[in-house]
């Protein structure tokens, strides 16, 4: 079946329910959900814990509780969304983009778009890719899947809990697997610091007494047929494993929270170019990538850790197709890269056209280490355009900065921008 | 005079606190916060600690067999595995809806549990 | 007690291959299986490469079973929808000094007969590859080598054999043999079994076995060797499998495409006492990775996607054991690369030794095609359309990283001999053989098996049966499926 569709919006999660809401408030009538969980609301549904939402809606929501105040909008506006839909091709043809879709009820369809918003969010690392030794038994799970089991089918994966990965996902699990009974003996961190929200630590690990050890990793894992032990290593600033640092644990569970990759599968399928730090489209100001007619929001673009940014980049993704689509593509423009210097390890979006910035742009970052007493600036031509301070700037913690238009002549060629400690040679 | 240094678990930033108490365990000063709500932290967190519980409920006849809670407002820290219990006693049936009240005052500590999702009939 | 014509013991590729050959003759024949699926052993862990047949050992059954099997896979696997590409294959000379040993290993190549051999230099050989490393200086190709998927290949024999009248008793473990008035009484751990002929199929144990009846003794030591598997961006390193002449430096390890699209590297070989271990090891992965790059450069290893080890059963002899070692016991043991090459000449010539020996009658009905289980992602956009059309849950995407549908679950589920545990639906379906190596689809696949199966979830396996992937729930009460 061929179709076509203004606006075809790739994921009904967060990022996909923002952009949509913003894209039809923009005045897009035509637009279409694409999700392929059997409801709207993405990873937020089995993120039962609460912390979301405090920008967004100055409370502290739970992630179905975010979740649904989309969902809601989305029905009030009555944007059209397909459940249990896959999206399995993606391609540019002339001037528009081709959207291959499968579903058990639609059968193959495919939609021709003026505009596509990827929102796929993104995928756990699995084991296979950090090449742990050892045995393949059951009892090893991505935190993620052992949420989705604990949280929305009710089943418990394990007893005796050895976590790796201090990330936001890996501690949320240490606390939920605690107070369903299980025994996390310990979370292994390899690197020096963790790469969760403190918060996360006070109230997931240090309230019920679970060891965090870092610069430590899994080493080797025991059991033939279901996991029996684990032995976990000290490492070296090498993060190669100590010999002799060896530490064993009884247990029968393995949770990784080793990192989030962007899920691109498809952008790959339509040549959408990625950032080989962030694993993300590359895009413009107006979150577009590449690929004309093709914009990224959300975790799919980067990884997020406030579920806040994300509904606001989103938007912001929803109005720029939007305007695509009521107002045409525009006349080529001459977008100027966005160059990431000092710890900042990336910037979103990686370029910028000054002449065709309509307002203020929010520039997305991340530092690749930790700081105390920083200095953010952006400069271009040698000329600092904005300088913020920061008391502390953590690889866990993404940036946002507002760059005003009136600020850029125009004639600039490429603009940097640096987050470095105070007192630090440039 | 006692100090105690934590982490405000209010908002995402957490900010480090410095918590100066008395002899009698009354808070003096509460310094590192950039917020009301991290102040106000402070004093809880060293005099009368509090948490909010999230967690999941057994739903008979829905189209999932668990809905997704919390403790409407937070509960003292050391009441968290008393209210556990409760909610592993708990059965509701189907439909459950968002913001429902699925068990008042639970564990004794004054506060609701309600439902954070919307969980509909499992059609027969 | 029920009686047989023939027991075979292990359903890995040889035990299948032999079961399958014996199933065209009339008879009642029986396959008993330790694990609960086909295909657990050594026969799931290889290189999954069917050798064109140079590197036996002239005179060898090696050499003569790995020619005949190799010349049999193309009708075989069409017979049995299993997949199978001849990509061809270069050994590669790493030093000057080692050029007389490649020549050496192709005039070994003519005098086992293979056919479309030929010596290479260098650059020549770069032409063909331009990933080898620089300090390839020869290289032997053979046009006839083959990659082949060794699961698809043991279940397709397997189930063609069902299809055929055998019989498959899984989570059975033989305990013993006893001599019987016409043959043979099977013990095992689920009963008995009499029959007059018995198989030994059993790899890495197949030695134990062995020696409870025959007096001349066998001595297997299972060999452990890792591999790495490379995320299917890699696939296209290379072209055809590249093996490494041994050097100075040792034994190398192969670099080769997989029939599905991945890059497969390894494997190590050491020699170890435990039948039961195949764990990977620190030093094994470090050692494919070290390795891998002897023969190619630029093996991006950072696209591993998982690693595994497969025990081979090796004999002290260093040829594969075939034939009747006593009266109506016959061996099929040793079976170490090229075991999966030789899988249907192994399998013939051991049915045709059992066959004679009780006189079986041809079967006139015997059925040679098995149908696999369809690819729908891989349809044109078209006839995926007509297929969901036809059938609406082949367009319900269960494992999306390599678009696997419910509809293909099932079939893999509800087939003969088909899936009972997660593992079992992989090999079957490839759902969980991607990116996120399962990740998001365990749990969906899990629901599946377990309405399908009439089980709760702590009930699934993964693959064996103390394999239990979820406890219990996580409340008690009323817990509808």
């Amino acid at each position: 079946m061929s179709i076509e569709r203004d606006i075809v919006i790739i994921g009904g999660g967060p990022a996909g329910l923002a952009a949509a809401i913003a894209a039809r408030e923009a005045g897009v009538e035509d637009i279409l959900i694409l999700e392929r969980e059997k409801e709207l609301g993405g990873i937020l549904n089995q993120c039962i814990h609460n912390g979301f939402g405090l920008h967004t809606f100055k409370e502290e929501l739970t992630g179905p509780e975010y979740a649904a105040r989309y969902v809601e909008r989305v029905r009030e506006l009555a944007i059209p969304y397909r459940l249990s839909t896959t999206v399995v091709d993606l391609r540019r043809e002339g001037d528009s983009t081709i959207v291959t879709s499968v579903s058990k009820a639609d059968g193959l369809t495919e939609i021709q778009a003026k505009a596509v918003i990827l929102a796929m969010g993104c995928r756990e690392r699995p084991r296979g890719a950090l090449n742990i030794p050892g045995t393949r038994p059951a009892g090893i799970f991505s935190a993620g899947t052992a949420q989705r089991l604990v949280n929305l089918e009710g089943w418990m994966p394990g007893r005796r809990v050895v976590i790796l990965g201090s990330g936001d996902i890996g501690l949320i699990m240490a606390r939920r697997m605690t107070l369903e009974g299980a025994k996390v003996l310990c979370v292994a961190e390899l690197m020096p610091y963790s790469g969760g929200l403190k918060r996360n630590i006070v109230q997931c690990l240090d309230d019920y007494g679970i060891p965090l050890r870092l610069s430590h990793t899994v080493v080797d894992i025991q059991g033939k047929e279901r996991v029996e032990g684990v032995t976990i290593a000290k490492v070296g600033e090498d993060l190669k494993p100590i010999p002799g640092t060896e530490e064993q644990f009884d247990c029968d569970t393995l949770l990784l929270s080793v990192g989030l990759l962007p899920e691109n599968e498809l952008s790959k399928q339509a040549g959408v170019e990625l950032s080989p730090v962030t694993g993300g489209p590359k895009v413009s100001e107006t979150l577009e990538t590449g690929v004309p007619g093709v914009f990224a929001c959300g975790n799919v673009l980067h990884v997020h850790d406030l579920v806040d940014y994300v509904s606001e980049e989103a938007a912001a993704a929803g109005r720029n197709a939007a305007r695509l689509v009521l107002e045409g593509a525009p006349a080529a423009g001459k977008p100027i890269p966005l160059i990431p210097s000092g710890a900042v390890r990336y910037t979103v979006p990686s370029t910028l056209d000054p002449a065709r910035m309509e307002g203020d742009v929010i520039i997305r970052f991340r530092v690749g280490r930790n700081l105390r007493k920083a200095a953010v600036t952006v400069s271009a031509g040698g000329r600092e355009l904005l300088r913020r301070k920061r008391p502390v700037m953590a690889p866990g913690e993404m940036e946002q900065i507002a760059l005003k238009k009136e600020w850029l002549t125009g004639g600039e060629t490429e603009i940097t921008l640096d987050a470095r400690e105070e007192g630090e040679e440039t | 005079m006692a100090v105690r240094e934590l982490i405000c678990i209010s908002c995402p930033l957490g900010c480090p606190l410095r918590v100066e108490t008395d002899g009698a365990g009354k808070v003096t000063a509460v310094t590192g916060n950039t917020c009301k709500r991290g102040e106000a932290y402070g004093r809880k967190e060293v005099t009368a600690p509090t948490r909010t519980v999230t967690s999941t409920v057994l739903v008979a006849g829905g189209q999932s067999p668990v809905v997704s809670v919390r403790t409407k407002g937070d509960v003292p820290k050391d009441s968290i595995f008393a209210v556990m219990a409760v909610i592993r006693e708990t059965e509701v049936p189907a439909p459950v809806a968002l913001g429902d009240v699925l068990a008042e005052n639970i564990a004794g500590t004054g506060v609701d549990l309600i439902a954070t999702c919307t969980v509909g009939k499992r059609e027969e | 007690m029920k009686k047989y014509d023939a027991v075979i013991i292990g359903a890995g590729v040889t035990g299948c291959a032999i079961a399958r050959e014996l199933s065209r003759r009339q008879g009642r024949f029986l396959v008993l299986e330790r694990a609960l699926d086909v295909c657990e052993g050594t026969s799931k862990a290889n290189s999954a490469i069917v050798h064109a047949g140079f590197d036996a050992q002239p005179g060898s059954l090696k050499a003569k079973m790995n020619r005949e099997g190799s010349l049999a896979m193309d009708k075989l696997c069409e017979e049995l929808d299993v997949p199978f590409r001849r990509a061809g294959a270069l050994v590669v000379c790493l030093e000057e000094g080692r050029l007389p040993a490649l020549r050496e290993l192709y005039q070994r190549g003519l005098e086992n007969g293979i056919k479309g051999l030929s010596l290479l230099t260098g650059e020549e050989a770069r032409a063909l590859e331009p990933n080898l490393a620089d300090s390839v200086c020869g290289a032997l190709l053979a046009e006839t080598s083959g990659i082949i998927c060794p699961f698809e290949l043991t279940l397709g024999l397997a189930q063609n054999a069902a299809q055929n009248g055998v019989e498959f008793q899984f989570g059975t473990q033989v305990t013993g043999l006893k001599r019987a008035p016409e043959g043979w009484t099977v013990e095992t751990s689920q009963g008995p079994a009499e029959c007059r002929a018995v198989v030994n199929a059993a790899g890495v144990f197949a030695g134990e076995i062995h020696n409870w009846v025959c007096e001349s003794q066998l001595h297997i030591t299972p060999r452990k060797g890792e591999y790495c598997l490379l995320d299917r961006t890699a696939g296209g390193h290379v072209s055809r499998t590249i093996f490494q002449l041994p050097g100075a430096l040792g034994k190398g390890v192969l670099v080769t495409p997989t029939v599905h699209g991945n890059l497969l590297v390894g494997p190590t070989a050491a020699d170890i006492p435990d039948p039961e271990n195949t764990a990977t090891t620190a030093e094994g992965l470090r050692e494919v990775g070290e390795k891998s790059g002897w023969g190619v450069k630029n093996v991006p290893l950072r696209q591993v996607i998982t690693s595994f080890t497969g025990l081979r059963a090796h004999e002290a002899g260093d040829d594969f054991i075939l034939g009747e070692s006593a009266p109506g016991f016959f061996d099929a043991a040793g079976i170490e690369s090229p075991g999966l090459s030789s899988a249907p000449a192994i399998g013939a010539y051991v049915a045709g030794l059992v066959e004679e020996s009780l006189s079986l009658p041809k079967k006139e009905n015997f059925e040679p095609i098995r149908r696999g289980i369809p690819k729908i992602a891989s349809l044109s956009p078209e006839e995926r359309a007509r297929r969901i059309r036809e059938t609406p849950l082949y367009g319900n995407i269960i494992c999306r990283c390599e678009q696997i549908s419910e509809g293909e679950i099932l079939d893999a589920i509800r087939a003969p001999l088909g899936a009972t545990t997660l593992d079992g639906v992989k090999r079957r379906t490839r759902a969980g053989m991607g990116r996120c190596q399962s990740g998001f689809c365990s749990p969906r696949v899990m629901d599946i098996l377990a309405r399908e199966l009439g089980r709760d979830l702590s009930e699934i396996r993964k693959s064996g049966p103390a394999s239990q992937i979820v406890w219990e729930a996580t409340r008690k009460g009323g817990r509808e499926a």
